[in-house]
């Protein structure tokens, strides 16, 4: 879990985003234990709070819950919560940034339309 | 407890002031990055805290008690700092055994453990250490000492890349456990920016930034692209330099503008060393 921070996000979103990346590849399975905070925040060397900003941020949303001392769990259908989520941003994180760069390129809607058949093998 | 009020302090060494009436309130358990130029003063500053310099004017209260000659209070407070606390012919454990005298929280395991993790064998003297070691023996007393507030001047000084990963994952992990006022300086902002909490910067004596990181990440933003249309976009915010390579301008701002940035102009945030930079170099 080395991760190279970006500027352009806030950590705290990243972590979260981190986590979320562990359970959508299955790495982290719903009903198992996520990383604590401090296992976070010494890994990525990063302040506990941001890690615990990060982690009450998926709480909140239902994707961890707490187990009375024994620390943060990935709850039942988490992979889906976050999968919707997920899609639900696909258009403004990826395809905004992907139409402004091929406005910039003058590529036609045809050309792009030909890329996305070309690069996308369900 | 353990919260530091720096109230007015101003001090001058003969004509030069390296403290110009600097007001701060360092909260408890949170880990400060105290950031600023070669002189800036924040040597000065930790020092006076520590009661080891005294301030021209003005007071440091550590918990609502002056500093000024109260070792109860100092007893809270831990600062290292490249000026050596030991005779030099003195040997690592006797230096640790000698700290614990003065910090009878000093938790001798972990340090014997941490000397451990830094390959520093506790029989040599401090006078036949390296650099980086010297920084190394300061660093495990700072941490094992178990004082309240940590004061660390420079920390990583000497450090190479592998002990300076060492030295933040167990100050995070120490503080994770326990929870404590520190307050880092240091010129690797990138490396600390991070950990730290919240962002004090000095520059020339005056405390000129003091908010929690996020903030100042958040505030901090480079706008670029043609010259025209870049200074039409930044104009009335308060800019804190730029640079032109061909008809392209860079403009680093404090506080992004309220409209979207017009076609051809890209907006992306800086990082706290750049932000650092721009606010410091003029």
């Amino acid at each position: 879990m080395e991760v190279d921070f970006s500027a352009d996000v806030p950590i705290f979103l990243q972590v979260a985003e981190m986590i979320e990346n562990a359970v959508l590849s299955g790495a982290l399975q719903e009903d198992e234990q996520a990383p604590s905070t401090t296992e976070i925040s010494v890994r990525c060397k990063i302040n506990p709070a941001t890690a615990l900003k990060g982690i009450t941020k998926l709480v909140d949303e239902g994707v961890l819950y707490k187990k009375r001392g024994l620390g943060m769990y990935v709850a039942k259908g988490a992979r889906q919560k976050i999968l919707e989520k997920r899609q639900r941003q696909f258009y403004e994180k990826y395809m905004q940034p992907l139409l402004h760069e091929a406005k910039k390129l003058e590529l036609s809607y045809e050309q792009l339309a030909e890329m996305l058949r070309r690069g996308y093998t369900p | 407890m353990s919260r530091i009020e720096v109230k007015n302090v101003t001090k001058k060494f003969g004509a030069v002031t390296a403290l110009d009436d600097v007001s701060v309130t360092i909260e408890e358990n949170k880990i400060y990055g105290l950031l600023g130029r070669n002189g800036a003063g924040k040597s000065t500053l930790l020092s006076i805290i520590t009661n080891r310099v005294f301030p021209t004017s003005g007071e440091v209260l550590i918990d609502g008690e002056p500093v000024l000659e109260n070792d109860r209070v100092l007893g809270k407070v831990y600062c290292m700092s490249e000026q050596p606390l030991y005779p030099e012919s003195m040997r690592i454990k006797e230096v640790f055994k000698w700290t614990r005298e003065f910090y009878p929280d000093m938790d001798m395991d972990y340090a014997l453990a941490l000397a451990d993790k830094f390959a520093l064998s506790t029989r040599k003297r401090l006078k036949s250490l390296s650099t980086g070691y010297t920084s190394i023996y300061k660093i495990i007393v700072a941490l094992a000492c178990n004082a309240p507030v940590l004061l660390l001047d420079e920390p990583v000084l000497g450090l190479d890349a592998n002990f300076r990963d060492v030295f933040y994952r167990e100050l995070i992990a120490r503080y994770s456990e326990q929870p404590r006022t520190v307050v880092i300086s240091t010129h690797l902002i990138e490396e600390a920016a991070d950990v730290v909490e919240h962002v004090l910067i000095i520059n020339n004596g005056r405390i000129i930034l003091d908010d929690s990181t996020q903030n100042v990440l958040a505030a901090g933003c480079t706008v670029t692209g043609p010259a025209a249309l870049v200074d039409e976009y930044v104009a009335g915010r308060r800019v804190l330099g730029s640079d032109t390579l061909g008809g392209i301008k860079s403009v680093y701002l404090l506080g992004l503008p309220d409209a979207p940035a017009p076609a051809g102009v890209e907006l992306s945030r800086m990082k706290l060393q750049s932000l650092f930079i721009h606010l410091t170099n003029a």
